[in-house]
């Protein structure tokens, strides 16, 4: 899929949690929805496009990017 | 079949009554208990003693004109109507004396001296209570000759495509005028003039010019053959009958199929229908003619390649050819490149063996359904909050509502039955708030006014939800006790805090939403304090980009309200297609097991892993738009689509078609070569619901029995076609009938636990849960306690959609359906319905369309981002200024080519409710929609070729 994509479907859920006033809680809420709904490879590719040097995440909001780094194991098994 | 249960459809002359206290009377020497408020007729009738009877029937209030039911009562003079006197305690009553018979044979002599005696060639011989009282009465000659003045020539009004009106018959008893008004609440008919010259008149020339919206009400009360079926008068009268449900939409309704062996005569909504109660739609009613229709495919066909004819093939070799193509697909590009689409139109049990098969056989999750592009925000909204991805309440709730708030929703058009009990209910006198950009005939139709019409901007749904709770909590409504109480306390005071801001004030959203704040305010506090408060919302509420978050916005005001847990309260979504509901609760969704259980949850999947004996993935499959967009990149490849069709029903169709095009093997399984068959290369004919045996489950958690009554035209009922390929690809599936598959459901579904085919003919239908604790099903649910424990608050951050109009794009598109037309149109298009809705058409507000320079029926150009197409203007003041509207029934209309690929964040349900679009005046049809019209005759000849060989061969 394009990353395009992911990124803005991700950014979309950002959206939703991060009224949660507790940044954390809703780090936690941001990457267990993906854990939850998105297909492996889906959450693979996104990880791979924050881990890449070249695009480190581009497009991502500050707050899923977070999200997904500290939840990099539990979302790529 | 031990059907009888569910057939008895005895008249017991006048509606039945509740009340507390019982009355005992004496009716020809019987003793007799009714509740109070009985009329004598009805207590007859249960005694065992039927009365004559002609202007009398009990789906309708007595009216007392025909003077038939006369009886005598001890001690009271004259001869009282029994159908309009009430019970008494102690009375005595007797309703066959020589007087009475007198009586009642010097009535029906005057209505026979101006009726035609032509009974044994009449349609209705042998099925007209006119005939039946003349017999009950005794009635042996007529006095009065033809002579006088008389009806008899009277001409017939044959406009309906469905039945005929010859006033010729007709006995002016009213109840057709009574019915429109009282069952169906359209008030199309009238009694014109006095005495010999009264009349029913339909206010204009004939009946399909008038306000009649063909629902059959008067057709079914007419005692005789004045108002009648044209079928039966085509066919005559049905000679058995089978109760099923109907395979439209989301209201259930149940029918008795009246039948000439394997023939359907007539469809008659049957009066122990939980849903409909004996009422129906001119869909379910009238238009189940595509199931013998001529385009119906029968024979499984496979080609190569889509550019190739069809080849005609036997079930075996289709099957092989299929099993074959998967597994290929699957060894060389492996599991996750596969997966099936199950359809909402399907039964459960063939939705079950859908996911099944993908989850057991292929090893994937990669199962969806057409709920996607519909009612998923419901479920994943309704679980967070409530714990149930389902509707809490019963349609019956309605009648004990005092308010009743629709969003997004247009029940006259999309629900039609149900909406026609909402509006008994409104014209008892319950409150109505309606928040939906477009003028729907709820806001005003006969005898029903909206109170407030929040006439919001399409696209502003959750800054609305949010300015009503920042009324209900700043104003004090909000009822904190049972919060408390039934609700996570913390997050309650999270959602008080959030709401309360000022940003969320009705003031402050004003122009967002394009509603007066004063108005807005109004509305929230009557829903908050009008007693009984109820929401019904529809696909305006979840096809949007937050549309999970409204979902989750609707159950918080309901808790913070107090409105959920009892009878005229709740959150109730109306299910678009027949079994959106049952096709959720299979498992179709890629992330979750029957029963919403989640593939991650290890308990459960130790048991589906036990019971199917294969290893089951615990990571969640694709979503229909995930696997569209892997196709059109190449890794997604093969793709097994059970009766929907997404080429025409799913957004941003060019997107569609060419994931489509892209695919190695695209299997379709479908009554017709719809549009995506048209992609295809293996074709699998469908059977109609006529042709199966199953269940289907309303928007009220209702699973109702469908009931197989002809043999399946393509040989196989569609599950046997999905056991098949499962047993081809090494998996038998050992069912005999569907009811083994409901059996096998039963045993792993906690919630379905004590559903059974065998239950279902008992009690006609079960609601959901059914479990030891509720063996007879639940109506109404989370009455002491949510299902998830404590009712959970979600802040509603609004969150405006990315589809923003523009100098471009000036204007907002919505979409929507009407009355007579069913989702993408396939089955009721092959119906005489297409009298009502020839073609799709724009709704533009005639200021928009002055500046255009366009008029009535003008072509117009339609253009998004993503597309563009044409159809004919309608101006009309329905619409704001800024917004125009569409339907999406007609394939070559290409509604979709213009909708984009925004989707909801949190279930990507597309976002159909908003688009922005220019509008302009235009002389031809689009590039698409030339494209389209060639490409499709291309494939329709390509299966054509076929058919014409096997006709010559
Ligand atoms: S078919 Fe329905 S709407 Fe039409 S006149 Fe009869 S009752 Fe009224
Ligand atoms: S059309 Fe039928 S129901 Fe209506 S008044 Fe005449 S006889 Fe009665
Ligand atoms: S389409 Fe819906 S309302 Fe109409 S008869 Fe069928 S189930 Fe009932
Ligand atoms: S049935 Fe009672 S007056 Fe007609």
């Amino acid at each position: 899929m394009s990353t395009e994509r992911l990124v803005t479907m991700a950014n979309q859920i950002g959206d939703f949690f991060q009224a949660n006033p507790d940044s954390a809680e809703a780090k936690k809420e941001i990457a267990g929805h993906l854990k939850k709904f998105w297909a492996l490879s889906m959450r693979k590719q996104l990880v791979a496009h924050i881990e890449c040097n070249q695009a480190q995440g581009a497009g991502l909001n500050p707050i899923v990017g977070e999200a997904i780094k500290e939840n990099v194991t539990s979302l790529t098994m | 079949m031990d059907n009888h249960i569910m057939n008895d459809q005895t008249d017991y002359g006048t509606p039945a009554k509740t009340s507390d206290k019982q009355v005992t009377l004496n009716i020809d020497g019987q003793q007799v208990t009714v509740p109070a408020g009985t009329s004598i007729m009805r207590a007859a009738m249960a005694a065992g003693v039927s009365v004559p009877k002609l202007c009398a029937t009990d789906s309708l209030e007595p009216f007392g004109s025909c003077r038939l039911c006369l009886v005598e009562i001890e001690g009271r003079k004259g001869y009282p109507a029994s159908c309009t006197t009430l019970v008494d305690d102690g009375l005595k009553v007797h309703t066959q004396t020589s007087k009475l018979a007198d009586i009642r044979r010097g009535v029906m002599e005057l209505y026979i001296s101006d009726h035609p005696l032509d009974c044994l060639t009449c349609a209705a011989n042998g099925d007209c209570e006119l005939q039946d009282m003349a017999g009950a009465v005794g009635l042996r000659e007529v006095r009065y000759g033809y002579d006088g003045d008389n009806h008899l020539k009277a001409e017939k009004d044959e406009s309906n495509p469905y039945f005929t009106f010859d006033p010729s018959k007709c006995i002016v008893c009213s109840r057709c005028v009574r019915a429109c008004e009282e069952t169906q609440g359209t008030f199309a008919l009238t009694i014109q003039g006095r005495g010999f010259e009264s009349k029913v008149a339909s206010g204009t020339e004939n009946f399909l010019d008038s306000e009649c919206v063909s629902c059959g009400a008067c057709v079914q009360a007419c005692p005789t053959a004045t108002l009648m079926e044209k079928s039966v008068i085509d066919h005559g009268v049905p000679e058995h009958s089978v109760t099923t449900t109907c395979a439209y939409c989301g209201v259930g309704c149940s029918f008795n199929a009246e039948m000439k062996g394997e023939q359907v005569i007539r469809m008659v909504p049957n009066k122990n229908g939980g849903a409909n109660h004996g009422h129906s739609c001119v869909k379910g009613r009238f238009a189940w003619g595509y199931a013998t229709h001529s385009d119906r495919m029968t024979k499984p066909m496979i080609r190569k390649s889509i550019k190739d004819p069809w080849q005609e093939v036997s079930w075996e070799e289709a099957i092989s050819y299929a099993a074959s193509e998967l597994t290929r697909i699957k060894e060389k590009y492996g599991k996750e490149s596969i997966g099936a689409i199950t359809s909402s139109r399907c039964t459960n049990e063939e939705v079950y063996v859908v996911q099944k098969l993908v989850r057991a056989v292929w090893g994937t999750n990669n199962v969806d359904t057409c709920a996607r592009v519909c009612h998923s925000p419901t479920g994943y909204g309704l679980k967070q909050t409530l714990g149930e991805s389902a509707g809490t309440q019963t349609f019956d709730s309605v009648m004990q509502s005092d308010v009743i708030m629709v969003i997004g929703a247009n029940p006259t058009d999309g629900h039609p039955v149900f909406a026609s009990q909402m509006k008994r209910r409104l014209r008892q006198g319950a409150k109505l708030i309606i928040a939906d950009p477009r003028a729907i005939d709820l806001v005003s139709s006969p005898h029903i006014k909206a109170d407030y019409h929040l006439k919001l901007r399409p696209g502003t749904n959750v800054a609305l939800i949010s300015a009503m709770a920042h009324v209900i909590v700043t104003e004090g409504l909000a009822d904190e006790a049972f919060v408390k109480e039934r609700c996570e306390w913390d997050s309650y005071v999270a959602w008080r805090d959030f709401v309360s801001k000022p940003e969320n004030s009705p003031e402050a959203l004003e122009e967002e939403l394009s509603i007066p704040a004063a108005q807005l305010r109004a509305a929230a506090r009557l829903y908050a304090t009008g007693g009984n408060a109820a929401i019904y919302y529809g696909l305006g509420v979840t096809e949007h980009s937050q549309g999970s978050t409204m979902v989750m916005g609707i159950a918080n005001l309901a808790m913070a309200t107090a409105n959920i847990g009892r009878e005229g309260v709740g959150v109730n979504p109306l299910r678009g297609q027949n079994n959106v509901q049952g096709s959720c609760d299979m498992g179709s969704m890629p992330h979750e097991y029957p029963g919403y259980r989640h593939v991650s949850d290890v308990e459960a999947r130790a048991q589906f892993e036990s019971a199917w004996g294969r290893p089951l993935s615990d990571d969640p499959g694709l979503r229909i738009p995930n696997m569209l967009d892997m196709a059109s990149e190449g890794t997604f490849k093969g793709l097994y689509c059970n009766g929907e069709d997404i080429a025409q029903s799913d957004p941003d169709t060019q997107h569609v078609t060419h994931a489509l095009e892209s695919m190695e093997c695209v299997i379709v399984q479908d009554l017709f070569l719809n549009e995506t068959a048209k992609f295809a290369h293996i074709f699998f004919p469908g059977a109609s619901f006529l042709e199966k045996s199953g269940t289907f489950t309303n928007a009220e958690r209702r699973i109702s029995p469908v009931r197989r009554v002809m043999t399946p035209k393509n040989g196989y009922e569609d599950w046997e076609v999905t056991a098949m390929l499962s047993a081809a690809m090494g998996y038998p599936m050992e069912y005999k009938h569907a009811s083994d598959i409901m059996d096998e459901i039963a045993r792993l579904t906690p919630t379905f636990k004590g559903v059974s085919f065998k239950k279902l003919d008992e009690l006609g239908s079960i609601q959901w849960p059914c479990n030891d604790e509720h063996p007879q099903g639940t109506p109404v649910m989370h009455v002491d306690e949510f299902v998830r424990g404590k009712g959970k608050f979600f802040l509603t951050q609004y969150v405006p959609t990315d589809e923003r109009v523009t100098k471009k794009y000036p204007l907002i598109m919505t979409t929507g359906r009407i009355l007579s037309q069913y989702n993408v149109g396939a089955q009721t298009r092959r119906t005489q319905n297409v009298a009502w809705h020839k073609e799709d058409l724009i709704e533009i507000h005639p200021h928009d369309a002055e500046e255009r320079g366009i008029k009535q029926g003008d072509w117009v150009g339609i253009a998004s981002r993503a597309g563009d197409t044409v159809l004919r203007a309608l101006l009309s003041e329905r619409v704001q200024p800024g917004v125009v509207y569409t339907t999406f029934h007609h394939p070559e209309s290409g509604a979709n080519v213009i909708t984009t690929d925004n989707s909801d964040w949190a279930t990507n349900c597309p976002e159909f409710k908003v688009t922005a679009v220019q509008v302009t005046r235009v002389n031809q049809l689009s590039e698409w929609q030339k494209q389209y019209q060639e490409f499709s005759d291309e494939q329709i000849a390509f299966a054509n070729t076929q058919q014409d060989e096997i006709r010559i061969g």
